[in-house]
């Protein structure tokens, strides 16, 4: 549809000034910072770089914390990304079927979305911790000693827990709004038609929901991989150690803890390649959505 | 046989309406039943809780003998036809037809013939293998009935399949729909709000509104017998002129007008008389017409005018000749109906 | 279909037990004082230790200078909000504005740009970001805080789709009438976006307040904490102390979520609305 346009030939700049000069400054300036540094080496004490080419990042990749990381990442990544999808979507269904109360249920599920990932990585502290927590003794039930910050593995799955935790509001609230946008005529069409509302759900709710489902997983990758930092700050409670981390965090540390600039700069345009890769990704299956009505 | 008794069915909501008020109707084997009336008045709730899609408050609902009151829409043996199609967007058009019966367990080869005949019978074959985004309206309204057919029901359930598609294509499904319907001779109930598509496909109609039956008739029978002003008003197009009159022994006297109408009734009434059962003439002995307005419809002309100071429509052939500034009304007196003045319903 | 609706009660309970419980645990033990926590754990039912609790983690001094307490980061918190939600709207609504309604060469380069910044969040660009802040002197001020943050992306195409949803015959009519594009803005295009900017101030008001990653790199002075910057000092302060003061960290925990979680569950409605309506 063609847009009714003004031709003024100065306005558009004014009104675009602000946004692209910000972008200019604080986007598009550091990213090539972020780009040319990791070339270098930089020595923190004299403020001299030499070019070293990609031994940046080639000292990266092979450093044996940096697989280890990548691993967790990688592992983190996907478990919580399909916990908290599948609970979210469990949630969704019922609340989508559910006549009384509905908003009741829609308030209380959604309100920890609402918090932040490292006030709810301290309230995860505290559930795992060793003298106070409760789910450690819960844990105990079942011989499971946690010592969270000591024993790598579980601390990694606290992390874990927490970071489903607060994701499943997000996934439960477009799921719902992806269930409800179906035609409640199909929805009908389909209790003529099969006796089993478990199969009902698998054999035309669950496809009917795959463009939601697959926008979704990509949000949460990225939200996994990226805006976990806090709670991960949080939980790590500075004790690097035997705690581990994601990508993210090891760029951070290494880069303003570490003062490894060079090597700093290179894992994170190494993470960069990887967001445009997903982003890519999330396009493609946007096409495939829009072809889908 | 009968194939389903709707028995005293009452639905309540819980916020106290009630949008169906004991409400009884049977369907024989074969016939074709339609519910019309206007929005609002139940005809759709009352379709649903044939389905099971809506729970029957009170009353009961009976269908090849058995009660259904409590079973699951995919246990009553029923299939529905939707306003809007309800196919599945993302099944092939033979995916939709096949999906009911796979549910079921229907062997594999059976599927595919049922699903052959049905595409032959509504001539859909060439577009097994499309998705539903991909057909017109019509098209897609046929796979939906295509998908009520295949599961060869004891009973259809249309939901005004055809309010959706523009005129042209409404006519011509029409037909399509009542010669499919003979043909398999399954039971029908049928849903509308338009009173052609009532009259037409009925084997006999039900009346409804706001939530209780006006009357149960052929299509003739409440033509020319309406049971009751709102009935009388609601059939037939134009609609039937209703004059408030005064019998008394003279004859029926309307404003300043006498008609020597032979009735037993008396005193205040209701007067009803049908636009294409009335002529108009330049003399006689009729009662005497105002005409105002003519409109010219090609096949028909509409004459509106006022009889002793009331409104009335004519409809005659165009053939005609144009009526003066007055004319005579003439009808037979079978064709004067009389409604009491409080409660609307035949005298 | 009843056999179905009690098990969709029990999945629901269930859920709202999961996300609901931790928090209750948390408010709860929060009224109870360390000793006892320390002692017997996390705690349930009310400790009456509330107002002492939480007068002291508003008030009392706190962090290494002592110069800040946790009603100045409450403060904070609410300027952050509140400039980074205005910020992000008046900026992405003119850039919105220009790109929908007007023909100029450089539009689809603009678009481009602006898309770009959806490609690259802030995560991977940090430490540059940081000595760029730092060079223009930003550090340790609002603006410092603020700006940066507003330089992505998503409010602007949110506003360009909004934009490009609202009929042509209306600009149309409004040049007859002779509105030029300021009036045409102000009269007839801000009235009609009220319903959008609220949605979407909600939700850029709670990113806003739950930044962590940005406040932590470029705030060294105390006095700019916002309350979610300040649970990474409380946190410090428990990993030092014999017995950690359990129940200040979680008053100070619910008071960081609290604004939040209220805007949400307030305005619901338009909070879902602007979620789902800008992620499309």
């Amino acid at each position: 549809m063609n847009k009714a346009q003004f031709g003024s030939p100065w306005m558009p700049y004014m009104l675009l000034a602000p946004q692209m000069i910000i972008i200019a400054i604080f986007f598009l300036w550091p990213a090539a910072e972020a780009i040319r540094s990791s070339f270098f080496l930089e020595d923190p004490f004299f403020g001299t770089a030499t070019y070293v080419g990609l031994e940046n990042y080639s000292d990266a990749l092979s450093a044996s914390d940096y697989k280890r990381t990548a691993i967790f990442t990688a592992l983190f990544t996907v478990l919580v990304a399909l916990l908290s999808l599948s609970i979210g979507l469990m949630l969704a269904v019922s609340a989508d079927r559910v006549l009384r109360g509905k908003s009741t249920y829609k308030t209380l599920l959604m309100w920890v979305y609402a918090i932040a990932p490292p006030v709810a990585g301290l309230i995860g502290v505290m559930l795992f911790d060793q003298h106070i927590g409760p789910l450690v003794d819960f844990a105990l039930i079942f011989g499971w000693e946690m010592r969270i910050g000591v024993n790598y593995w579980d601390t990694g799955i606290a992390m874990i827990i927490v970071a489903t935790w607060k994701q499943i509001p997000y996934n439960f609230i477009f799921f719902l709004s992806g269930l409800q946008s179906i035609p409640s005529s199909v929805k009908e069409a389909a209790s003529i038609d099969c006796k089993s509302p478990n199969r009902r759900f698998w054999t035309i709710t669950f496809p009917l929901l795959a463009p939601t489902t697959f926008f979704l997983l990509i949000l949460n990758i990225t939200y996994a991989m990226f805006e976990t930092f806090g709670l991960i700050d949080l939980i790590v409670k500075d004790q690097p150690g035997n705690s581990p981390v994601t990508l993210v965090y090891k760029v951070y540390r290494d880069g303003f803890r570490g003062n490894d600039l060079g090597g700093s700069s290179a894992q994170s345009v190494i993470l960069m390649l990887l967001v445009l890769v997903l982003t890519v990704v999330q396009f493609r299956l946007i096409e495939k959505r829009v072809h889908y009505n | 046989m009968t194939t389903l008794k709707i028995k005293n069915v009452f639905k309540r909501y819980p916020n106290g309406a009630e949008a169906v008020k004991g409400v009884s109707v049977d369907v024989e084997d074969g016939e074709l039943v339609v519910f019309v009336g206007p929005s609002g008045c139940g005809k759709s709730t009352l379709l649903r809780m044939v389905a099971g899609l809506e729970s029957v408050t009170q009353g009961d609902i009976e269908l090849a003998g058995r009660q259904v009151n409590d079973l699951e829409p995919a246990e009553r043996n029923i299939a529905m036809v939707f306003q809007n199609y309800a196919l599945y967007p993302h099944m092939t058009v033979r995916k939709n037809l096949a999906y009911g019966l796979k549910n079921r367990g229907t062997p594999k080869d059976e599927i595919d013939k049922k699903v052959e005949d049905a595409g032959e019978l509504l001539q859909i074959k060439e577009f097994l293998d499309r998705k539903p985004s991909q057909l017109s309206g019509g098209q897609r309204q046929r796979v939906a009935m295509g998908r009520a057919i295949v599961r060869d029901p004891a009973i259809f359930l249309f939901d005004e399949p055809l309010s959706n598609l523009d005129a042209k294509l409404r006519n011509q499904m029409r037909l399509e729909i009542k010669n499919l319907q003979r043909r398999l001779q399954t039971a029908a109930i049928y849903v509308t709000h338009d009173q052609v598509e009532a009259m037409t496909l009925a084997d006999r109609i039900v009346i409804l509104n706001n939530g209780q039956v006006e009357q149960i008739g052929t299509p003739s029978d409440v033509y020319s017998r309406p049971d009751s002003v709102f009935v009388a008003s609601f059939i037939g197009a134009p609609p039937m002129n209703l004059i408030a009159a005064d019998v008394s022994d003279e004859g029926v006297r309307v404003g300043d007008q006498l008609m020597p109408i032979s009735t037993s009734n008396r005193g205040k009434v209701t007067l009803g008389l049908r636009p294409e059962r009335l002529q108009l003439s330049p003399d006689g002995e009729g009662a005497n017409v105002q005409v105002l307005i003519v409109e010219e419809l090609g096949a028909t002309r509409l004459i509106h005018g006022k009889l002793g100071g009331q409104d009335i429509t004519v409809a005659q052939d165009a053939e005609a000749p144009v009526p003066a500034d007055n004319a005579k009304l003439s009808f037979r007196s079978d064709d004067a109906h009389f409604f009491d003045a409080s409660t609307g319903r035949r005298l | 279909m009843d056999r179905v609706k009690i098990y969709d009660h029990i999945v629901l309970l269930l859920g709202v037990f999961l996300m609901v419980g931790p928090l209750a645990v948390a408010f709860m033990t929060s009224t109870f004082d360390y000793v006892t926590i320390h002692k017997e754990g996390m705690q349930f039912g009310w400790g009456g230790e509330f107002l002492e609790t939480y007068e002291t983690v508003l008030t009392q001094q706190s962090g290494f200078t002592g110069g800040v307490t946790g009603l100045l980061m409450t403060q904070n918190s609410f300027i952050l909000g509140i400039g980074f939600a205005l910020g992000k709207i008046v900026i992405s609504m003119l850039a919105a504005y220009a790109i929908v309604y007007f023909r100029f060469r450089a539009a689809t380069f603009c678009f481009w740009i602006i898309f770009l910044t959806l490609l690259l969040p802030l995560e991977v660009r940090i430490l540059p970001s940081y000595e760029v802040v730092q060079q223009m002197g930003l550090l340790n001020s609002y603006t410092g805080l603020i700006l940066p943050l507003i330089a992505s992306a998503t409010g602007t195409f949110f506003f360009r789709q909004f934009f490009k949803s609202v009929p042509n015959e209306l600009l149309e009519a409004a040049r007859i009438d002779g509105a030029g594009p300021w009036r045409f803005f102000f009269d007839i295009l801000l009235p009609l976006s009220k319903t959008m900017m609220a949605a979407i101030f909600i939700i850029m008001f709670v990113v806003g307040w739950n930044q962590y990653l940005w406040p932590t790199l470029m705030t060294t002075d105390e006095s700019y904490f916002t309350l979610v910057r300040g649970i990474k000092q409380i946190m410090q302060n428990m990993i030092g102390a014999d017995i950690p003061k359990y129940n200040e960290a979680l008053a100070m925990a619910i008071l960081a979520m609290l604004p939040p979680v209220l805007v949400i569950v307030i305005f619901q409605r338009m909070f879902i609305k602007g979620l789902v309506e800008q992620e499309k």
